[in-house]
């Protein structure tokens, strides 16, 4: 992987991030021909299927079709075929289904490694294998994405799960109708204290603390409230909890201005890399597979724009998928963490892809699903945030949730879509899952609320 | 005698000037307590953690990287990374636009306060109220209802460097000599003509120290803009690498902030020495 520094043929440069090119160029140019790679990979798959249907109306009796083939040899089958029919009009035409309204768009994200199927993305080719030119912009906090995307600077954007949902309800936010499409990450997030409290391990010690989340509509301020709940700590009289933006995070704490946060990464591996803080424990054990960022865009863009959302959704949906195999976690990190994207050294965001990191305790620990990839938005997800929401009195009176999560969390979409990828979404839109032992029934969501102790409807 | 006092001043500058990278230099020299760490460990931390290097970057480390912006100022690697003498050009070019807007509407206003006791009096409360408001405070309002971040920094730069603006010239002209105006009278002057060849001389040095303010403000102003709009400018920059830690990066902005602002008002102060008159 590395040369020999002591040849005198190899020269020492350290000209791009990953150290392993001689020049930013060479960096460039290697990514790119990955991103063709993978991009001729998923072309071969759109082809495939394709060709199957075909087949399979000329051929509606298998055998036959193998008989054929065995007497022909494949490819000679497939240019007899091309002859009559034309093949690669018809996967292209399969794999843009019409013509796009919009080829040039502006995507906005926060820098944090849930955004990472939005960033990736761009370097690696992926809005542009749909036909997209694709600006993706950093923004500073979730108030301005939100404000940015209400304005239509951006067509569509990174945002926290619940926000799609509070901007629909008219939450913190005029009623716009939203929509997420797409769930970006599961798990990926961690709570983070000051290293002055690592033997206060047990959350009942922790009265008294100022703990910071991200955003008031964010999951992260729901898991912690749950956290601390089902500890006996009531996360509104006992402890202080204040939304600050991510990048302020690890200063706040090494100022000592708050105790602790749960956030998203890679502010807890920052912290734990500076030697402010440690990592007290990883959100997958609150909840294992709990969605924390989504890819968000307005009802109106979808409506306006069916053709351009659906190429969007499907460059989402790809890039989505490559994220989740772990062989491509360290090129991913070393694509997204220069100054255009995350801003972060390389090592800090690899930590937090590939699951082997150090916890700031001295330990280097293995959990390779620190953070995952599934696109597929859950409606019973929608549910358990509305939930949230009631609980802590930022809803108040009757909420229609079904109806809500069906509105506003493309279930039906990301389905068709996952499937023209080649991928296998799941059979049902709702699934019940278990937070720190207790189980959520996504068909009684009203129940659920009332059996918590400390609540506030 | 001045050139002997000019002298012994740089001098002393230079000294405070040496003492002072001295004294930051011996401040953030000193290595912290480490503690023994597996090497595998290690190599997943950063250097303030392993070897107990100051997070606070020394004036050579700054100096570095100095130098490496002063080599490649103008470099574009897409849309959220950009040199720093572009970032710098978008700051500049959104100030100007903001300052200039302001600078249309301030004076012939201020004009018509000075020069009507009536409207002074009426719009005074407005002005008084609207003055002291922080930029801030403007951002959410502006973005609400302008819907596009990149006018709503211009607006805000327009509406906080209207005011010194406007306030110093309603002064000036007002102030302008009984005299002057009284001659102007009995020659039949007619009000357009005062207003050009009596009023705004007299009024232009005033006018100008009001115009001086107000570019220190709208540049104080944009670097608070574009933190939160983000996209590009200094403000921007500033805000990506706080994003990093990068300390050092955020100590050569606020340089280069200073030494802008520093341009940008003594380009002002020579503009009013055209202007000035010996009574």
């Amino acid at each position: 992987m590395f040369k020999n520094p002591f040849d005198y043929r190899n020269r020492l440069s350290r000209g791009c991030p990953c150290g392993q090119h001689e020049s930013q160029t060479a960096h460039d140019a290697e990514l790119r021909a990955h991103a063709v790679e993978t991009a001729a990979n998923v072309e071969k798959t759109y082809e495939n299927l394709v060709a199957q249907a075909v087949l399979r109306q000329i051929f509606p009796v298998d055998a036959h079709r193998r008989a054929f083939l065995q007497c022909l040899g494949g490819s000679t089958a497939a240019a007899a075929i091309a002859s009559v029919f034309p093949l690669a009009t018809a996967t292209e035409v399969f794999a843009q289904s019409g013509a796009l309204e919009k080829k040039d768009l502006k995507v906005g994200f926060i820098p944090i490694t849930c955004a990472t199927p939005i960033i990736m993305a761009a370097p690696l080719g992926f809005y542009s294998k749909h036909g997209l030119n694709v600006e993706v912009n950093k923004a500073a906090g979730w108030a301005v994405i939100r404000d940015k995307t209400i304005n239509k600077e951006y067509d569509a954007a990174h945002m926290l799960s619940p926000m799609p949902l509070a901007i629909t309800m008219g939450v913190g936010a005029n009623a716009i109708p939203y929509t997420m499409p797409a769930v970006e990450n599961i798990n990926g997030q961690a709570i983070t204290l000051a290293m002055k409290h690592k033997d206060k391990r047990d959350p009942k010690q922790w009265k008294g603390f100022k703990l910071a989340v991200p955003f008031d509509y964010s999951m992260h301020n729901y898991l912690l409230r749950y956290y601390l709940a089902e500890n006996g700590i009531d996360p509104d009289t006992d402890v202080q909890i204040r939304a600050v933006p991510p990048p302020e995070m690890v200063a706040n704490l090494r100022a000592e201005n708050i105790d602790g946060f749960l956030a998203p990464d890679p502010v807890n591996q920052r912290a734990v890399y500076d030697g402010v803080g440690f990592i007290h424990m990883l959100s997958k054990q609150i909840w294992d597979r709990h969605p924390c960022c989504g890819f968000a865009a307005s009802q109106e863009f979808v409506k306006q724009n069916p053709n351009t959302y659906a190429a969007l959704l499907k460059a989402i949906i790809d890039a989505t998928a490559y994220a989740t195999k772990p062989e491509n976690r360290k090129e991913i990190a070393e694509a997204i963490a220069p100054a255009n994207y995350l801003n972060q050294p390389v090592t800090v965001v690899e930590q937090v892809l590939t699951g082997t990191f150090a916890d700031g305790l001295g330990n280097v620990i293995k959990a390779a699903d620190r953070i995952d990839f599934d696109p597929f938005p859950y409606e019973s997800f929608a549910v358990w945030i509305l939930s949230q929401m009631k609980r802590w009195g930022q809803i108040k009176g009757d909420v229609d949730y079904q109806k809500i999560a069906k509105q506003v969390y493309l279930a039906t979409d990301t389905t068709k879509f996952m499937k023209e990828a080649g991928l296998t979404p799941p059979a049902s839109t709702t699934k019940s899952f278990s937070i720190m032992g207790k189980t959520f029934d996504p068909t009684k969501p009203d129940d659920y609320i009332a059996s918590f102790a400390i609540k506030r409807t | 005698m001045s050139s002997n006092l000019t002298l012994r001043a740089s001098v002393l500058s230079f000294v405070i000037f040496v003492l002072f990278i001295a004294a930051w230099h011996i401040a953030t020299r000193q290595i912290g307590s480490v503690a023994t760490m597996d090497p595998e460990y290690a190599k997943l931390m950063g250097l303030t953690a392993t070897t107990g290097k100051s997070a606070m970057p020394g004036p050579f480390d700054v100096a570095a990287k100095i130098w490496e912006h002063l080599k490649n100022p103008f470099y574009d690697r897409g849309p959220n990374d950009k040199g720093l003498g572009i970032q710098l050009a978008y700051s500049i070019g959104r100030v100007m636009l903001g300052y200039c807007l302001a600078v249309c509407v301030a004076i012939p206003t201020g004009f018509v306060i000075g020069m009507s006791p009536l409207m002074n009096k009426a719009l005074n409360p407005f002005i008084q109220l609207l003055k002291p408001i922080s930029p801030l405070a403007w951002m959410p309002l502006a973005l609400y209802t302008i819907k596009d971040s990149a006018v709503s920094a211009i607006f805000v730069i327009f509406i906080c460097s209207l005011w010194p603006m406007m306030i110093n010239t309603a002064f000036g002209v007002s102030a302008v000599r009984k005299e002057w105006l009284n001659v102007a009278r009995t020659l039949e002057v007619r009000p357009l003509r005062k207003a050009f060849t009596v009023i705004l001389p007299a009024a232009a040095p005033t006018i100008l120290t009001g115009m001086r303010i107000s570019i220190g403000i709208a540049w104080l102003v944009i670097v608070a803009a574009e933190m939160l709009v983000g996209g590009t400018g200094i403000g921007y920059f500033v805000w990506n690498e706080w994003n990093n830690l990068s300390i050092v990066n955020v100590i050569i902005s606020i340089l280069v902030i200073g030494l802008v602002g520093m341009l940008l008002d003594q380009a002002l102060a020579r503009v009013a020495r055209l202007v000035t008159y010996p009574d």
